[in-house]
């Protein structure tokens, strides 16, 4: 254990029936990746407040006094005495039962259809009526927030008509275009677009309604460097097809 | 009104009001409830005002005309109570005001029109307390609603308001308020059922270790479908929900509190801040409350009408002007919740059970109801029910006696065929469960929750396919959208279920509700998604019959479900009087004047209208 944490309180507890000692303040899923126990995730990146919006990375946990149940390790602290499983049946049923919805949601999502594949999904029962690819993770709308700063984009309305957008639907007059957005997007529902040509070289509200038609201006510099980027699953700090 | 500054200033007070108001007093009490409202008791009120100043001049008459809060009776309102006699009238309007007074109130006499009949046995009945609507009751929190006027808080402290606290404050230390609401049994009367004495526990813990503060919460976000008992208890007895909130912040140890109330509850928010201020002048919120120095102020936040705003951690976000979104707990609110400091929230049924608890004791308040639930709640009786309105129960009551002895049973003879508890998170209880007891275990056993209250009746023409399919919309578009398991799975529940009612069901959708409908439960963030299945999988235990009929048999039981019925034309009952065809809204009734008519099926569109014309019941639905 490095220095660091010699002051830190620790957790004892069991992963899959395997003796752990954590420092306290880890989640579920941050002991599990530290000791190389994979849980699919899609809505958490290690530089963002978790969230528990994909329930992708439900783990069974028996804590006494209350019955197994399955939880989100992402967003559950690690406490002394619990027992963890993160390969049951009932867990991999879970996982595979939410792929099968988040992909009915975002069935031309190509990353989508790998990672719901991986996880056991063969035929969708169910098709949503819904035509872009935005999963609603909260990623863009998160970084936009805690690593941008300026909360250009949110999301609107509630339910299945939640959708990313600038706040009021309204030219967002606090976008700097940096593509952070774009970056982490893990289904490539927000495009880069050129826009140079516009007057205006920030966001234009009458096509910014969706999270697929985000449009980021290009200072060059920013511009460049996301042409760049190949954005595949698991180039984006997902963790998902690593 | 004078500022109270010491406990002796609340007795003395108390004691002139009572001088004041003696017991007995000649009054004419109109119910000022919302519901009572809209049948326009507001114009009742104002008349008998009117009328009564007119003619007091020249009789000897004194009559006090209040404004109350709701009686509970919605079905019969405006409902108008002749104390101290308590002759109870229903449905009176302005026109019947001049007939009471110079029959009732000069006269004596009973006006046998407005008087109450009871639909059982067909009789009349005088007094509010025999109504049998009442008489099976056990009114404890709501108990002053029909007699104070809500906005006059010399009203509440005449009936002794205020000496909850009052004992409270000067008799009993923080952790001995604590220890008598633990005693008392008494758990969270907005869903969960969670004790409310451990739940202040925890958070007054939180507190003391911490350095700055914390919150209390009424939770007044009331939003299932059919239920109105915290809005009564709000418009009808707002000190009570504010004594509570005193005591317990008392209890806990924090000086600010919020009550979280939905803006579609215009006459709660006016009554509770008209309280509030009053509560303020009077010294009873604010700095050294009754000289006890103790300190606490109170303050009203209004929500736009997002259901999941009543879940506390999205209430909470919405308080502090986030997006009503839940985040996952742990932290508890007890340990990190408003502006991330130990907060407690309680509904408002909790919050008004309170000062009841402190004035008897713990145990005493514990002798009423069944080993883990103690004390009385409040239902919204809705639905097929011959009484519709709010009825208070001791637990342990069983359904059978809410529906038949309270509700009078069900309407035009129908057949009881299921009730649903817990609103939208809740699941149905079917006939063959009419006995059981009403508590949160047995409910819960069931399928069912006790939920906030809400209590909605389903008679044999109810499709319970539909009735599933009706909670699934609205849970459906209420989710917040955060998660995909409420935010996909209830759309995929609610697309099937639409299918099934539509009659282009398959046979294995049944159990892939049944598995979706688990998986949601399981899987989902917050309370919501975690209940949202709930009426469709209850439904499916108790009546998959039904579902299967409209699958397999391409058939609605019920005859509800519009897509699976057809209407026709009896042609030995038709006198081919032409009413339904000039009624029929989509021209789909043909035939000649005195000759028997025939609905075209395909331009049908099923409204009914021609079956609600005809004289003759010649119209059937097959």
């Amino acid at each position: 254990m490095p220095d660091k944490y010699a002051e830190e309180k620790m957790i004892q507890l069991t992963i899959n029936d395997q003796k752990l000692t954590i420092p306290e303040g880890r989640t579920l899923l941050e002991a599990c990746r530290e000791h190389g126990i994979y849980i699919p995730t899609l809505c958490y990146h290690p530089a963002l407040e978790p969230f528990g919006a994909c329930r992708l990375c439900m783990v069974e946990v028996s804590f006494s006094p209350r019955p197994p149940r399955i939880v989100a390790s992402c967003v559950t602290p690690c406490e002394t005495g619990m027992q963890v499983y993160t390969d049951t049946p009932a867990v991999r049923k879970s996982r595979k039962m939410t792929a099968e919805l988040m992909l009915s949601e975002a069935h031309h999502s190509t990353e989508l259809q790998l990672i719901a594949r991986n996880l056991g999904v063969d035929t969708l029962r169910y098709q949503a009526p819904s035509d872009d690819d935005c999963i609603l993770c909260g990623l863009c709308v998160r970084a936009c927030k805690e690593i941008v700063g300026v909360s250009a984009i949110t999301t609107i309305y509630r339910g299945f008509s939640k959708q990313v957008s600038p706040p009021f639907q309204i030219e967002s007059s606090t976008c700097i275009g940096c593509g952070t957005c774009v970056l982490v997007c893990p289904t490539n529902a927000i495009k880069l677009e050129d826009i140079s040509e516009f007057a205006n070289n920030r966001y234009d509200p009458q096509n910014i309604m969706r999270a697929d038609e985000i449009l980021v201006d290009d200072s060059p510099g920013v511009y460049r460097a996301l042409r760049k980027r190949q954005l595949q699953p698991g180039s984006n700090g997902h963790g998902n097809n690593a | 009104m004078n500022r109270i500054n010491t406990i002796a200033d609340l007795d003395y007070w108390q004691e002139s009001l009572k001088v004041d108001q003696p017991e007995g007093l000649a009054q004419v009490t109109v119910c000022g409830g919302t519901g009572c409202r809209a049948y326009g008791s507001e114009k009742v009120w104002k008349a008998f005002e009117t009328e009564l100043s007119s003619i007091q001049a020249d009789v000897d008459l004194v009559y006090e005309v209040k404004p109350t809060g709701c009686h509970g009776f919605c079905e019969k309102g405006p409902l108008v109570v002749i104390r101290p006699q308590g002759i109870f009238y229903v449905h009176v309007q302005v026109k019947d005001v001049p007939e009471i007074i110079r029959e009732t109130l000069l006269g004596g006499k009973i006006i046998e029109r407005l008087l109450y009949t009871d639909p059982v046995e067909g009789k009349k009945i005088i007094h509010e307390e025999d109504v049998p609507f009442y008489k099976h009751q056990h009114r404890f929190v709501l108990g002053l609603n029909g007699i104070i006027d809500p906005v006059k808080i010399e009203d509440y402290i005449a009936k002794g308001g205020y000496q909850s606290l009052k004992k409270a404050l000067t008799t009993l230390s923080p952790l001995e308020v604590i220890e008598e609401v633990k005693q008392s049994g008494l758990r969270g009367r907005g869903g969960a059922g969670f004790t409310t004495g451990v739940k202040w526990e925890l958070c007054r813990n939180n507190i003391k270790t911490g350095t700055d503060g914390g919150y209390i919460i009424c939770n007044a976000d009331e939003g299932d479908p059919g239920a109105y008992m915290d809005r009564s208890v709000m418009e009808g007895n707002p000190h009570s929900v504010i004594e509570g909130m005193i005591i317990g912040a008392y209890a806990i140890g924090v000086h600010q509190g919020y009550v979280y109330i939905r803006a579609e509850y215009p006459l709660a928010v006016q009554n509770l801040r008209v309280a509030i201020e009053q509560a303020e002048a009077a010294g009873l919120l604010g700095e050294d409350i009754l000289g006890n120095g103790f300190d606490f102020s109170l303050g009203i936040r209004l929500g736009a009408g997002a259901f999941v705003c009543g879940e506390e951690t999205a209430l909470m976000a919405s308080i502090e002007g986030r997006t009503g979104e839940p985040r996952s707990r742990p932290p508890y609110p007890a340990e990190s919740g408003l502006w991330g400091k130990p907060s407690n929230i309680n509904n408002v049924e909790t919050w008004a059970n309170i000062p009841l608890i402190i004035a008897r004791s713990g145990q005493q308040y514990a002798s009423l109801g069944t080993q883990n639930s103690k004390g009385t709640k409040i239902f919204s009786l809705v639905g097929k029910i011959n009484n519709t309105g709010l009825v208070e129960v001791p637990m342990g009551i069983t359904l059978r006696q809410i529906v038949y002895d309270i509700g009078g049973g069900i309407p035009n003879g129908k057949r009881f065929k299921a009730a649903q508890l817990g609103g939208p998170s809740g699941g149905c209880i079917p006939a063959e469960h009419l006995d059981t007891q009403i508590d949160y275990e047995s409910l819960k056993r069931l399928g069912a929750i006790m939920g906030s209250g809400g209590m909605v009746i389903a008679d044999e023409d109810t499709c319970m396919v539909d009735f599933a399919r009706y909670f699934m919309s609205f849970t459906q578009e209420e989710s917040c959208g955060k998660c995909v398991p409420c935010r996909v799975g209830t759309k995929a529940m609610l697309d099937t279920l639409e299918r099934i009612c539509a009659g282009e069901g398959k046979i294995e959708d049944i159990d892939y509700l049944e598995e979706l409908g688990n998986h949601i439960k399981e899987a989902s963030l917050c309370g919501l998604g975690q209940t949202a299945p709930n009426p469709v999988l209850s439904t499916i235990r108790y009546f998959r019959e039904e579902y299967e009929a409209h699958i397999l048999d391409k058939t609605c039981p019920a005859k509800v479900c519009k897509a699976l019925i057809t209407y026709r034309v009896d042609e030995s009952l038709c006198t081919g009087c032409t009413a339904c065809k000039i009624a029929c809204p989509a021209g789909a009734i043909f035939g000649e004047s005195k000759e028997a008519h025939v609905i075209d099926e395909d331009l049908c569109i099923r409204c009914g209208m021609c079956m609600s014309t005809c004289r003759f019941n010649a119209i059937e639905v097959v």
